[in-house]
C-alpha cells in the first residue's frame, strides 16, 4: 500500500467529521438535505463546516422552517421513486414556490431540472433546463477536472463528475456559471441552483457558501420586496424546455 | 487537468448509492423490475448465489451477452462479478464498460494467495470482508467498496450481522487506542498501518461499506442499516421470493426509513412468502462460501 502513488493516493478522503462552525457564514441557517438516498451525508458537512444546521429530509413534514433544501447526488431514478412514494414531489416544488432556496447536485440537477432528453424520470420542473443523463458516459469515463464558476472566487474548483449529467438546454432566464467540454455543468435561476458535478465529495467549500449567500439573499429581499432580480423570475418558466418539448 | 479512475471518481460511485439497495439480477427483465422498484444499482448474474450453491461446479464471470442485455434495458449503474484474482476477467468487465465489479467470493476464486491489484484499473471495485483486517486489505490492494461478505445464498441474515458486528466493534475498539499501540493492531490485523490509523482517527472506513448476504426481508435490510451499513446488496432474497415486485419496492423503502418502525411495519405486509432459506449455522463450514478471500 502506497499512499503516495500519483493518482492511487488516498488523500481523497475528506478529513475528520467537523464540529457545527458558529461562527461560519451559514450560522443561524437551518437547511434540509433530501436523505431518501444517496451523499447526503456529505452534504450536511459540508452545510455544519460552514456553520448552518441541517436536517436530514426524508417526508414532508421535514420541509418546515427549512432556509433552504440540498438534492443530492444520488441515483435519480431512486430518488424519484421514494419522492412519489412519500409524497415530496409537490411539497417540495410548493417549498422553492415560496421562494426557498434550492441546491442540485448531479441526480439533483436531473430532479429540478424541466425535463431530461430522455423523458423519464419525471422532474419537478423547478429550473427552465433539459438535462442529459449520464451525459458523460458510463462509470469508466467518469473524471476529475479543474473548472472555472462564475461567481466563485480564488481558482478553479476541484469539479469531480460521476456518471454525470449535463444542461443539454437552458432558457433565457438561466445563468450559465461553468461549462465543461461545451456542455453546461453549473447553472442558476432564481432560487436555484444546480451542479453536474460533486463539490460535496471535496474539501471545498466555495459552492457550498455560494448557496449560503443565495439563501441570505432570499431572506434580505423578503424583508425589502423589490429586489431587481425579480425581472428575470417574473417571465415565463419552462420556455426552453417547453419549446424542446421535453416537459 | 482532467484524471478518469482516481480513488474519488471510484469511490465517489459508491458514495451515490448510499442508502440504496443493489439487487441480483439474471435477465433484462429482472433488471427492469429492479429499476423500478427503485434499486440503486444491479448486479448482472447469469445465476443467483442460492443457484450456484445448488447447482455447485465453478461459478465464472457472467458472458458477455447477459451483461450487455442488462446494460441495454436499465439507466441505473451495473455491476457485475469477477473470480477472486481472476484479472483477466476483470479487464474483461471494464472494457464491457460495467460500473462496478464486485471481485466475489460467490464465484469460485480463480488464485489463493492473490487478490486482484485493483489500482491497475479504472473501473471501480467492491469486494466482500468479514472483519476489519480483511477489508482494509482490500482497500490497500484499491478497493472502493467494502460489503461485508455474510453468507450469499441461504436468506439467513445471522453471517451478515456477525461481519457487521465484528467490522464495527473492531472500528469501536481502534478508537480507544493510544497511537503507539495501533501499531500493534496494524500487525495482528493484519493491515496496513496508514489505513489502521485514518480508521482510528475517522471512526469509519475509508470507503462506503455495505451489507450482503442473506438479506431476505425488509427487516433484515433495516437491521443492516441500524448496524452500520450504508447500504444493502440483495442476492437471491428478491428474485427467489414469491413475489419479486413487491419484496423489491419493500426493502428499498426498508433502506431509506431503516430506523422508523411504522414504516419498516408498513413495507413488510403482504409480501407473500420470502425465499426458503438455509440454516447457516447448521451449515458445514466447508460448504460456506464467507472463508473464500484472504
Amino acid at each position: 500500500m502506497t499512499p503516495e502513488s500519483g493518482k492511487k493516493r488516498l488523500d481523497w478522503i475528506l478529513s475528520p467529521e467537523p464540529a457545527l462552525d458558529l461562527h461560519g457564514p451559514g450560522a443561524g441557517l437551518v437547511v434540509g438535505v433530501l436523505a431518501l438516498q444517496g451523499d447526503f451525508r456529505e452534504h450536511r458537512l459540508m452545510l455544519e463546516r460552514l456553520g448552518a444546521r441541517t436536517h436530514e429530509v426524508r417526508k414532508a413534514a421535514d420541509l418546515e422552517g427549512l432556509d433552504g433544501l440540498v438534492i443530492p447526488g444520488g441515483e435519480s431514478t431512486t430518488i424519484h421513486k421514494l419522492m412519489e412514494a412519500y409524497g415530496l414531489a409537490g411539497p417540495i416544488r410548493d417549498f422553492g414556490a415560496r421562494g426557498g432556496v434550492i441546491y442540485g447536485t448531479c441526480a439533483g440537477l436531473i430532479t429540478v431540472a424541466a425535463g431530461t432528453v430522455e423523458g423519464a424520470p419525471p422532474t419537478l420542473g423547478l429550473m427552465d433546463v433539459v438535462a442529459r443523463r449520464n451525459a458523460f458516459g458510463r462509470q469508466v469515463r467518469s473524471f476529475e477536472a479543474d473548472l472555472e464558476v462564475e461567481g466563485v472566487s480564488g481558482g478553479p474548483v476541484r469539479a469531480v463528475f460521476i456518471r454525470a449529467p449535463w444542461v443539454e438546454i437552458a432558457g433565457p432566464c438561466v445563468e450559465v456559471l461553468a461549462t465543461c467540454q461545451g456542455h453546461i455543468v453549473a447553472a442558476r435561476e432564481g432560487g436555484v441552483l444546480v451542479t453536474a458535478f460533486h463539490p460535496e465529495l471535496t474539501d471545498d467549500t466555495r459552492l457550498h457558501e455560494l448557496f449560503i449567500q443565495m439563501i441570505r439573499r432570499r431572506l434580505a429581499a423578503v424583508d425589502a420586496p423589490h429586489g431587481a432580480a425579480a425581472a428575470c423570475e417574473a417571465g415565463e418558466p419552462g420556455r426552453a424546455a417547453a419549446a424542446a418539448g421535453h416537459r | 487537468m482532467t484524471d478518469i479512475g482516481t480513488m474519488r471518481v471510484k469511490s465517489g460511485l459508491a458514495d451515490m448509492l448510499k442508502g440504496g439497495v443493489i439487487m441480483d439480477v439474471t435477465n433484462a427483465e429482472q433488471a427492469k423490475i429492479a429499476e423500478d422498484a427503485g434499486a440503486c444499482a444491479v448486479m448482472a448474474l447469469e445465476r443467483v448465489p442460492s443457484d450456484i450453491r445448488a447447482q455447485g461446479g465453478v461459478a465464472r464471470m457472467a458472458d458477455p451477452t447477459k451483461i450487455q442485455e442488462i446494460q441495454a434495458c436499465v439507466s441505473v449503474p451495473v455491476m457485475a462479478k469477477a473470480r477472486i484474482g481472476h484479472f483477466v476477467e476483470a479487464q474483461i468487465l471494464q472494457s464491457l464498460e460495467v460500473d462496478y465489479i464486485d471481485e466475489s467470493e460467490v464465484l469460485t476464486p480463480a488464485d489463493e494467495a492473490n487478490h486482484i491489484n485493483k489500482w491497475k484499473f479504472d473501473v471501480p471495485f467492491v469486494c466482500g470482508a468479514v472483519n476489519l483486517g480483511e477489508a482494509l486489505r482490500r482497500i490497500s490492494e484499491g478497493a472502493a467498496m467494502i460489503r461485508t461478505k455474510g453468507e450469499a445464498g441461504t436468506g439467513d441474515v445471522v453471517e451478515a450481522v456477525r461481519h457487521m458486528r465484528t467490522i464495527m466493534g473492531q472500528i469501536r475498539k481502534l478508537q480507544t487506542l493510544d497511537e503507539d499501540e495501533l501499531y500493534v493492531i496494524a500487525k495482528e490485523l493484519p493491515a496496513p498501518i496508514e489505513l489502521v490509523k485514518w480508521v482510528a482517527e475517522n471512526g469509519k472506513l475509508p470507503v462506503v461499506n455495505f451489507s450482503a448476504g442473506g438479506i431476505a426481508t425488509p427487516a433484515d435490510a433495516a437491521l443492516m442499516m441500524q448496524l452500520g451499513a450504508e447500504g444493502v446488496f440483495v442476492g437471491s432474497g428478491i428474485f427467489k421470493s414469491e413475489d419479486p415486485q413487491s419484496r423489491a419496492n419493500a426493502i428499498v423503502k426498508a433502506a431509506t426509513n431503516y430506523r422508523d418502525a411504522a414504516i419498516l411495519a408498513e413495507v413488510s405486509v403482504g409480501l407473500g412468502d420470502a425465499m426458503p432459506g438455509i440454516d447457516a449455522a447448521r451449515m458445514p463450514e466447508e460448504a460456506k462460501i464467507q472463508h473464500r478471500g484472504w
